[in-house]
């Protein structure tokens, strides 16, 4: 793809996920899931995490942050540019519509109708996105007992409404990768050294 | 201070201290707006709402039509400008910082352990939803109320989504999901 091409291509992408996306958040991870990774193939299961735990422990919208970085990914600074842009774009627009009638639309019922449907859609796609990416994922005990541990634990911070932050557990579950590796690293060379002698 | 350079330093301010996006940076707004004058708190409850039914970010959307208030079609992208212009910048840092790090074990390793991380965390979102929208239980005191419409709605989008990868061999796009489920939260909570 040419380089104009694919910074259109990015730019539209993220224009159609800025207009449909209701509910905030992580209804729009599930469907840049579905766009980049399952239908576009344009980033690996693996590379898709990467992008949500850095959009998740820096500022800014999760959304934001995730089209700026798969932006720049592809094709650099203008690639980040065009596709934050398409992103933002619809919202902007819509909001500043419903800035100039905004007691009226708070009456339109079936804009509330649509959205009640839409919430029960939206909760299928991110469902779907997170089982879907774990399947993805090499099958070690770590990654299926952490998995399956920071899944609980979000919906008891929810239910219990618990005061803690997800980025503790993105980092909690780094710290434990970075010991693994210390450990492993250490081991090594305790065994050169023994080896040696 | 001129209206437009003061929404923009407050947007910028918002957007550069809102971690985990969405939800968390709401009393945030709040104050800021409020004791601005910009808005009174009641506006900001029912400026949420309509938030949650129109596309895209809370801030953004925030920062969209408290500018469009004060100060017009400028103001309003004045705002927006500045809420997204933290996360944009850091996240070109981060992202090419990371490009020459992911050179090293470390990292690699960091990343490895947060993976199946996030993973459980977009499930954990699922279930929260599913809890709060079926089952009437976003708060562990709430008691049960099966909504059968929500339920229909999930059920169907599912069931779609799995005969299209069956039959089409590629994933139903999301926007297909997202219209099919708007219509029928019309016909079914409208008509029913």
């Amino acid at each position: 793809m040419s380089k104009l091409k694919e910074l259109f291509v990015l730019f539209l992408t993220f224009f159609k996920i800025g207009l449909i996306t209701f509910g905030g958040g992580y209804a729009m991870v599930a469907i840049i899931e579905r766009e980049f990774t399952e239908r576009k193939k344009w980033l690996s299961a693996e590379e898709f995490a990467d992008v949500l735990a850095i959009a998740e422990s820096t500022p800014g919208p999760i959304s934001v942050n995730s089209a700026t970085f798969i932006g720049y990914k592809r094709r650099g600074f203008w690639g980040a540019f065009f596709s934050t842009l398409g992103l933002i774009l619809p919202s902007l627009i819509i909001i500043f519509v419903i800035s100039l009638f905004f007691d009226r639309f708070m009456e339109l019922e079936y804009v509330k109708y649509a959205f009640y449907g839409i919430r029960a859609g939206v909760s299928f796609l991110i469902l779907s996105a997170g089982i879907r990416l774990f399947l993805k994922l090499k099958k070690t005990p770590y990654n299926t007992i952490a998995f399956i541990l920071s899944a609980t634990l979000l919906v008891a911070i929810s239910l219990f409404s618990w005061n803690f932050s997800s980025v503790f557990i993105i980092l909690i579950g780094g710290g434990i990768g970075l010991l693994s590796w210390l450990i492993g690293f250490i081991r090594n060379k305790t065994k050169e050294k023994g080896g040696r002698k | 201070m001129p209206v437009l350079l003061d929404l923009f330093l407050t947007f910028l301010k918002i957007g550069a201290v809102s971690f985990g996006g969405g939800y968390s940076m709401i009393p945030l707004v709040t104050e800021e707006v409020v004791g601005k004058g910009w808005m009174t708190e009641s506006q900001v409850l029912d400026f949420i709402a309509v938030s949650e039914s129109t596309p895209g970010p809370v801030a953004v959307n925030m920062a969209t039509f408290v500018g469009a208030t004060q100060g017009g079609i400028l103001g309003a992208l004045i705002s927006t400008f500045g809420v997204v212009l933290p996360a944009f910048v850091i996240i070109l840092v981060v992202a090419s910082v990371l490009k020459g790090l992911l050179k090293y074990a470390p990292t690699n390793a960091f990343l490895c352990g947060v993976r199946p991380v996030v993973m459980g965390l977009i499930v954990g979102t699922g279930v929260t939803l599913i809890l709060t929208v079926i089952f009437g239980l976003s708060r562990i005191s709430d008691s049960l109320s099966f909504d059968y419409r929500a339920f229909f709605i999930f059920s169907f989008v599912a069931f779609l989504s799995v005969l299209y990868k069956k039959m089409k061999k590629r994933t139903l796009s999301p926007i297909v999901i997202i219209l099919i489920s708007a219509v029928f939260g019309i016909v079914l909570y409208g008509f029913l």
